[in-house]
């Protein structure tokens, strides 16, 4: 692994090893708050998306939305977690200004769902719980001088909290982790997982010991966490940091570190950060919640694929090596363009080869998303028909499908219209080998006396004078044939 | 004629000094309340509309639109809710006209109504003393014949407690029986919004208005609400109309060092009970002394928890200072009353690391001893309790300075907040010239046998002994 992990074990490598458990928070994809029915939308006008609940008006009551526990069922059962079938909502207190209530509702003791796992690599990650509450506000403290904003839009917006047992022992598997976590929630529809727009966000908690102990060495919780690449490096910089104390024979403060993306480094939050008594008590103006098992098995029914499972078959039914896999199902409308255009065209490779090459370069160049794009499956198949059938080369093909982004037409018509079709018909193809001979005496009469390394350039020469439309296999025999052998 | 209730309502009012600088009983008066009256009819029966033209007064922590909500609180001094209350709703969507907002103790916290920030209520039947609290102001309008019926709160007995004090009927509902939605919370596990009446046909006609479900009180229980003046009319009228009830008398609400006059009328109400058909049988409730401790435990958590919203921040009243904590600080601490304060302290205390096994669960298992017995006494054959409301009369304002003496106040009531079960205080006669209330205590949703037997026992101990005139509306009926 060349990875960051990787990367602090120059001195102390074989005498430590890191310890990381993740906390994991993920917006769900509801269209309402958890308790209340504004919309959860993100990028509304600051408060705006607010109301007597959300707000913590005097008097007002929250009501659970009954889509954030599906999506948070949905995910504890693609976790392979136990949903229990009461779960306790909890108030967690402390003041904050982007806390309207002075509490957030939360789950505590009797979460909804414990006891599940999640696959990287060969290991296996242990999920602890899967518990439903809400999201604070969001305090801008950067926008105005000696002032602090807030904005109340994200304040009781549905998150789940996916808690990880201690079992990453690298920076590079907390990132593998992390990826596999978030493709599950969109396989499973749970949320759209942008880290710009804060729908999941990362703590890690993280120790060192010395390699082959068995008890677990003292903790600390690194925080503000807003990138994969981020949780890697600070995960590394806070390891290197715990192992330079054990070294020098120190001990570890459990304390919460804070992750300074400008400096790349990981700070000590202030201690008032860290000592919080969050006074936890069962939420009264909740009810327990009661999933029953049946309902339960419904949502578990309707969860579609999961990623593991998918990975495996695209192995087996395509053909595919690792590589290709890995980044077909990485996006789960991207591997289900793939599917129908494979279903639609017969050859996988081909397939995959034009996804993973063409399809995504025109989406990270427009920025658009799969589903909005211009070609549809069938509309590709189109092409690779062509191409396989020689109807149109491999490079005009690429021509003809920039056309087919901008104007959205069939393939068969972009190659007409453009006059890409390919060229197999021996009489015209002499005309432009006649014509190229014709242009290039020299050349010519050097190639025709046997100098066979002048074959490329004259073949290249005539490819031009077709514009790219003569069959380059014909082409070389024609030609070949002019000398007699 | 429906504005003229209203205008009755209103003279009455001035009549008896309920302003500040007399029984304070009204800490704001509807300025549009002649007005609604006019447009509360228009285009409506009288079946749509049972109370139609009806002043009702409301607690000052239910959420109203047209006055302030200030829970008698400096913190909220000029808040105006922009949304109402569900029970309010109810009750102008049943033809009510919010006639004004009553005194309280700040936050419902107090059984005296002097914790206010807007001074002391003054109990109609005799000024020197107080209506009891912490629904105070809702008890003294009915007492003083402003309105026929007030909407007041309960957590620990704050609706019983003044109606007792003040001879008029009131009532705690089933847990979840009656929307919390726009009740400012206290202990969000305790409340239920309670009605005041001047007889128990009022109670139960107001109770039937604002009872039922509330998709916006995730609490609120999914149970058709039955017709309970239905039920008020026929003990009304029946010969014997509790034949066949068994009415449980609990020997730990009838200690041996009891207040005379109280033990008095209770004996002449049993007695009054058993003629009425009924058979009074003792039972025991063995949890009841610990009805006090659990409730000042459970409740005062539950506060600390809900009263963290008051920060300053978004609403109500701010003290600006250079820093956070510092604001949060002052604004807090010059907020709220010394009875506020001292339950937020003693909440956090109980909720903080370290303490929570030791007082709030083990309170939360105590509180389950409590409502078993209840289950226990109504699952052996005993159909309704009867008890004293409280261990005394009214007491002189400022008679109570100790906090735990006035906590005591409490000790017949709590308990069926405690177990969610609903209770009624009826005026049972005078000791000393002042009201004395008794109290019946049903199971779970059984306000209808409740009001009922209230109904005829009200009848069988004759007319209010209210010294205080009827209200002019009593034409009426």
């Amino acid at each position: 692994m060349t990875s960051p992990g990787a990367a602090p074990h120059t001195t102390d490598g074989d005498a430590y090893e890191m310890v990381v458990g993740l906390e994991v928070h993920v917006q769900l994809k509801t269209a309402t708050k958890a308790f209340c029915s504004c919309s959860a939308a993100y990028g509304a006008p600051p408060n705006t998306n607010v109301c007597p609940i959300c707000l913590a008006l005097p008097g007002a009551l929250p009501v659970l939305n009954a889509h954030a526990v599906e999506l948070a069922t949905r995910a504890a059962i693609a976790l392979g977690c136990t949903v229990h079938p009461v779960s306790i909502f909890a108030r967690k207190h402390y003041f904050y200004p982007d806390l309207p209530k002075g509490y957030q509702i939360s789950q505590y003791d009797q979460p909804l769902a414990t006891g599940g796992s999640l696959s990287i690599d060969e290991q296996a990650v242990r999920i602890t719980r899967v518990h439903l509450e809400e999201d604070a506000g969001k305090s801008i403290h950067d926008r105005y001088p000696m002032a602090t904003a807030i904005d109340l839009n994200r304040a009781g917006v549905p998150l789940i909290e996916i808690v990880s047992e201690p079992d990453i022992r690298s920076a590079a598997a907390a990132g593998q982790y992390l990826r596999a976590l978030k493709r599950v929630m969109e396989y499973t529809g749970v949320s759209d997982v942008n880290m710009e727009e804060g729908s999941l966000r990362v703590d890690a908690n993280v120790s060192a010991r010395r390699r082959g102990a068995t008890e677990l060495g003292t903790k600390t919780e690194v925080k503000n966490l807003n990138s994969f690449s981020n949780v890697e490096r600070a995960l590394a910089g806070e390891y290197i940091r715990q192992c330079a104390v054990l070294a020098a024979g120190g001990r570890v403060e459990q304390q919460t570190m804070l992750w300074d993306a400008v400096h790349g480094t990981v700070r000590p939050a202030r201690s008032k950060e860290a000592s919080h008594d969050y006074r936890y008590f069962p939420e009264p103006d909740l009810p327990p919640l009661i999933v029953t098992a049946a309902w339960a098995a419904e949502v578990g029914r309707g969860l579609g694929e999961l990623p593991a499972v998918r990975t495996a078959r695209y192995a087996t039914q395509y053909g595919l090596g690792t590589g290709d896999v890995a980044a077909l199902i990485d996006k789960p409308r991207v591997a289900e363009y793939f599917e129908a255009v494979t279903a639609a065209h017969g050859d996988a490779k081909s397939a995959a080869n034009w996804v993973l090459g063409e399809v995504l370069a025109a989406l990270n160049a427009s920025g658009g998303e799969i589903g909005d794009f211009a070609i549809g499956a069938p509309a590709l198949a189109g092409l690779l028909d062509l191409v396989r059938d020689g109807t149109v080369s491999h490079a005009a093909a690429k021509t003809v499908f920039a056309e087919m982004v901008r104007g959205g037409e069939p393939a068969a018509a972009v190659a007409q219209r453009l006059g890409v079709t390919q060229v197999g018909d021996d009489a015209v193809l002499n005309q432009w080998i006649d014509a190229v001979l014709a242009e290039n005496p020299t050349e010519a009469s050097r190639y025709l006396a046997g100098e066979r390394k002048l074959q490329g350039p004259l073949v290249g020469r005539i490819m031009k004078k077709s514009q790219g439309r003569a069959d380059p296999t014909r082409v070389n025999q024609l030609l070949a044939a002019r000398t007699g052998g | 004629m429906t504005a003229s209730k209203v205008r009755a309502a209103l003279d009455r009012a001035a009549a008896v000094g309920a302003g500040r600088e007399g029984l304070n009983i009204l800490v704001a008066v509807n300025p549009r309340a002649e007005d609604d009256a006019a447009l509360s009819v228009v285009g409506r029966s009288e079946q749509e509309l049972p109370l139609s033209g009806e002043p009702v007064a409301v607690k000052d922590n239910i959420a109203t639109l047209d006055m302030p909500t200030t829970c008698g609180s400096r913190i909220l001094a000029g808040y105006v809710s922009p949304f109402e209350a569900t029970v309010v709703r109810r009750l102008r969507d049943a033809g009510a006209v919010i006639l004004g907002k009553t005194n309280m103790d700040e936050f419902a916290m107090g059984s005296s109504t002097e914790h206010s920030a807007y001074g002391p209520t003054r109990n109609p039947v005799d000024p020197s003393r107080v209506p009891g609290g912490s629904s105070g102001g809702s008890a003294a309008a009915v007492a003083a014949g402003i309105v026929r019926m007030a909407l007041g709160s309960e957590t620990g007995g704050s609706v019983r407690q003044p109606a007792s004090f003040c001879g008029v009927v009131g009532v705690k509902p089933t847990y979840g029986r009656v929307s919390r939605y726009g009740l400012v919370a206290f202990a969000s596990s305790l409340d239920q919004v309670g009605v005041l009446g001047r007889t128990v046909d009022d109670a139960a006609l107001a109770l039937g208005v604002i009872a039922g479900r509330d998709p916006l009180d995730a609490t609120s229980a999914e149970r058709a609400v039955p017709d309970y003046r239905a039920d008020v009319r026929r003990a009304a009228t029946a010969a014997a109309p509790l034949a066949g009830v068994v009415v449980g008398r609990p020997r730990e609400y009838f200690p041996v060092a009891m207040h005379g006059g109280v033990r008095d009328r209770c004996a002449v109400a049993l007695d009054a009970l058993v003629r009425l058909g009924a058979t009074v049988r003792d039972v025991s409730m063995p949890h009841t002394d610990y009805a006090i401790p659990v409730y000042y435990i459970v409740a005062p958590a539950e506060a600390s928890s809900n009263l963290a919203r008051f920060d300053g921040v978004r609403y109500g009243a701010r003290v600006s200072a250079d820093a956070l904590a510092a604001m949060y600080d002052a604004t807090r601490s010059q907020g709220f009353g010394p009875e506020v304060t001292r339950r937020i302290l003693l909440g956090t205390y109980v909720l903080s690391a370290g303490y929570y096994d030791a007082y709030y669960k083990r309170a939360q298992e105590v509180r389950a001893l409590i409502t078993q017995d209840f289950r226990r006494v109504f699952a052996d054959g005993v159909h309704l309790l009867f008890t004293p409301t409280t261990p005394t009369p009214a007491f002189p304002l400022g008679a109570i300075s100790d906090p735990y003496e006035m906590y005591l106040n409490d000790i017949f009531t709590a308990t069926a907040n405690l177990a969610g079960v609903p209770a009624i205080s009826i005026p049972i006669g005078l000791a000393d010239g002042l009201p004395v209330g008794g109290q019946i205590i049903a199971p779970h949703f059984g306000e209808g046998p409740m009001l009922a037997a209230a109904a005829a026992l009200e009848r069988a101990l004759g007319a209010s002994p209210l010294t205080t005139p009827p209200s002019p509306a009593a034409a009426r009926s």
